[in-house]
C-alpha cells in the first residue's frame, strides 16, 4: 500500500457477508465502510467518496444494487463497482454467464457469485483500483 | 357470455339447420361454473371436410354424424384419437343406428357421449349442455393443475435461495480460514466459527419446518389421536425455550387453572407451540415476558402473548404466508425461515380451528390458536 488508505464501500443486507468482507478487505489494508442496504448506502454516501463499492444484487428490493450502481457511476470520478450475486442458475437468473456481453448495460465494472473466493476479490480490486 | 364454438359434421343439409336453429340461440347456466354460454355453429358436409375445419382451426364440441358419405364419423374419430398433442374438444356422436356396438365402438375411440336419432330440440340440448359442463370442467382443472406447478416452482426458488444464502455464508468464512492474509488471526478464527454455527442452526430449523410443513400438506403421515393433557405440552415446549429465555433475562409463565384435555396428534401440538414460544422468545425484548394462556372446553383456546417488537396491521395481514418474514430495522437480525407462522396456522385449520393475531407496535403481540379439543379425523385439504 502506497499513499493514502483506500476507502471500499461494502453494501449487503447479510452480516455475514459485510463481515467477511471487512475482515479480508482491512486485513489487505483497505478502509471498510459497510451499510446493510439501499437507503442506509444512500446516507453513508452523503458525505463519503469511496474509491470503490462491492454491491449485492438483489437486496430487500429485487433492484436495489442495480440503481445504487446507477448512482456510483454517476457520480464525479465515477466509482468502481464490483457487484455480487447469489442468484442461483436454479432461478433462471444466471447473471455471472452473461458477465462479459451484459456487465456494459449493468453499469457495473465486474460481477463475483457469492460466495467471493479472497484471492478472485482482492484480483478485481487490483484491478480497478491500481496503485 | 362467451361463445363455444360447435362444428357439426352431417351429410343431411336439413339436420343441420334443424340443429343449428336448436343451439344458435341457446344459452347455458351451469352450476358451479361462473358464466353463460352461448354456442355458434359451424357446418362441414362431409368427415373429410371436418377435418379440414377441425385442423385448421379446433372448435369446442364436434356433433359428428356416424354415417357420412365418404369417410365415415367413426374413421374420422379414429384419426382424431391419433393426433398430437391431444385434441381439446369433446366429440357427441349422431347416429341413427343407436345400437350398444356403435356405442362402445364410438366410445373407445373417443367419443365422450352419444345422440341417437331422431333426437328432440331438448335431447340435444341436454346433451349439449352435459358436454359442455364436462369441457368446461375439464379446462379449469388444467388450469389449476398448471398453475400449481407454477406455485410449486416459486416456492422451491425461494426454498433454495434461503439455503444457499446461509451456505454462502458459511463458505465464505471458511475462505477466510483458509486464507493465510486472515485465517492466522485468532479474532476471525472465533468469529468465523460462532457466525457458522448460527448459520447452520438456522439452515436446521429451514429444513424442520419444511418437513413439518410438507408432512401436514400431503396428509402423508398417519395423525394419531390419543387424549392427552395440553398444559403437560405447553410446559414441555416452555422447558425447550427457557435456556434461550433466561439467557435474555425473558420471563416465560403459563396459566392453565384447570385441567385441558383433548384428543389430538401430540406431535402437531408439540410443533404449534414450538413454533409460537419460539417467536415469542426470539421477538422478545430482553428482560420482557412471555404469558401462555390456555381455555378448556369444547373448543380449546391457546394464547401466546410477548412484550416484543410488535407489528403493523398491515405486517400482520401478510404474517401467515409462506417464506414471509416482516424485514424491518427491528428483525433484521432475527434469523427465521419464514415458514413457522405458516405451520401454525396449517395445523390449527387441521385442527378445526384458527389463528389470530393481535399486535401492536413496540408492546407486544398476542397469538390466539382456537382449536376444537377433540379433533377432526378427516384430513382437512387446504383450498388454496
Amino acid at each position: 500500500m502506497s499513499g493514502a488508505q483506500k476507502t471500499i464501500l461494502v453494501v449487503d443486507d447479510d452480516e455475514d457477508f459485510r463481515e467477511q468482507m471487512s475482515l479480508q478487505l482491512e486485513a489487505a489494508g483497505y478502509n471498510v465502510v459497510t451499510a446493510d442496504g439501499e437507503e442506509a448506502a444512500r446516507r453513508t454516501l452523503e458525505d463519503l467518496n469511496p474509491d470503490l463499492a462491492v454491491i449485492d444484487l438483489m437486496m430487500e428490493h429485487v433492484d436495489g444494487g442495480f440503481t445504487l450502481a446507477y448512482r456510483l457511476k454517476k457520480r464525479q470520478p465515477p466509482v468502481p463497482v464490483i457487484m455480487i450475486t447469489a442468484v442461483a442458475s436454479e432461478t433462471g437468473l444466471d447473471f455471472a454467464s452473461a458477465a462479459a456481453s451484459e456487465s456494459g448495460w449493468m453499469r457495473v465494472d465486474a460481477l463475483l457469485s457469492k460466495p467471493v473466493r479472497p484471492e478472485q476479490l482482492r484480483r478485481e480490486i487490483a484491478r480497478l483500483l491500481p496503485e | 357470455m362467451e361463445t363455444l364454438r360447435v362444428l357439426m359434421v352431417e351429410d343431411e343439409a336439413a339436420m343441420r339447420a334443424a340443429v343449428s336453429r336448436a343451439l344458435s340461440r341457446y344459452t347455458l347456466r351451469l352450476p358451479d361454473i361462473e358464466g353463460e354460454y352461448g354456442f355458434a355453429i359451424e357446418e362441414a358436409g362431409s368427415a373429410e371436410e371436418g377435418l379440414a375445419r377441425i385442423e385448421a382451426s379446433p372448435p369446442d364440441i364436434v356433433l359428428l354424424d356416424h354415417k357420412l358419405p365418404g369417410m365415415s364419423g367413426v374413421e374420422l374419430l379414429g384419426i382424431l384419437a391419433e393426433k398430437q398433442p391431444p385434441v381439446s374438444f369433446l366429440t357427441v356422436m349422431m347416429t341413427a343406428y343407436a345400437t350398444l356396438e356403435n356405442a362402445v365402438v364410438a366410445t373407445k375411440r373417443g367419443a365422450y357421449d352419444f345422440l341417437a336419432k331422431p333426437f328432440t330440440p331438448d335431447e340435444l340440448r341436454s346433451v349439449v349442455s352435459k358436454t359442455t359442463r364436462h369441457l368446461l370442467l375439464t379446462r379449469e382443472t388444467r388450469r389449476l393443475a398448471q398453475e400449481k406447478r407454477q406455485v410449486r416452482f416459486q416456492l422451491l426458488s425461494v426454498i433454495v435461495h434461503e439455503l444457499k444464502a446461509p451456505l454462502a455464508a458459511i463458505e465464505g468464512y471458511l475462505y477466510l480460514l483458509q486464507d493465510p492474509g486472515t485465517g492466522s488471526d485468532p479474532a476471525v478464527y472465533k468469529k468465523a466459527v460462532d457466525r457458522s454455527l448460527v448459520r447452520i442452526g438456522g439452515m436446521r430449523k429451514l429444513i424442520t419446518d419444511l418437513l413439518d410443513l410438507t408432512r401436514i400438506e400431503s396428509g402423508q403421515k398417519r395423525r394419531e389421536l390419543v387424549p392427552l393433557e395440553l398444559a403437560d405440552v405447553a410446559r414441555a415446549a416452555i422447558e425447550s425455550v427457557q435456556p434461550e429465555a433466561e439467557r435474555r433475562g425473558i420471563a416465560v409463565t403459563l396459566h392453565a387453572p384447570e385441567p385441558v384435555p383433548m384428543v389430538a396428534d401430540r406431535a402437531e401440538m408439540e410443533i404449534l407451540f414450538n413454533n409460537l414460544l419460539t417467536n415469542a422468545v426470539k421477538y422478545n425484548r430482553d428482560g420482557g415476558t412471555v404469558t401462555v394462556r390456555l381455555t378448556g372446553g369444547e373448543r380449546v383456546r391457546i394464547e401466546v402473548a410477548d412484550t416484543g417488537i410488535g407489528m403493523t396491521p398491515e405486517e400482520t395481514a401478510r404474517l401467515f404466508h409462506e417464506f414471509v418474514r416482516i424485514k424491518n430495522e427491528k428483525t433484521r437480525n432475527i434469523p427465521g425461515s419464514g415458514l413457522g407462522l405458516s405451520v401454525v396456522r396449517k395445523l390449527a385449520h387441521l385442527n378445526g380451528g384458527e389463528v389470530t393475531v393481535e399486535s401492536s407496535p413496540g408492546v407486544g403481540s398476542t397469538f390466539t390458536v382456537e382449536i376444537a379439543a377433540h379433533s377432526p379425523e378427516a384430513q382437512e385439504t387446504e383450498p388454496e
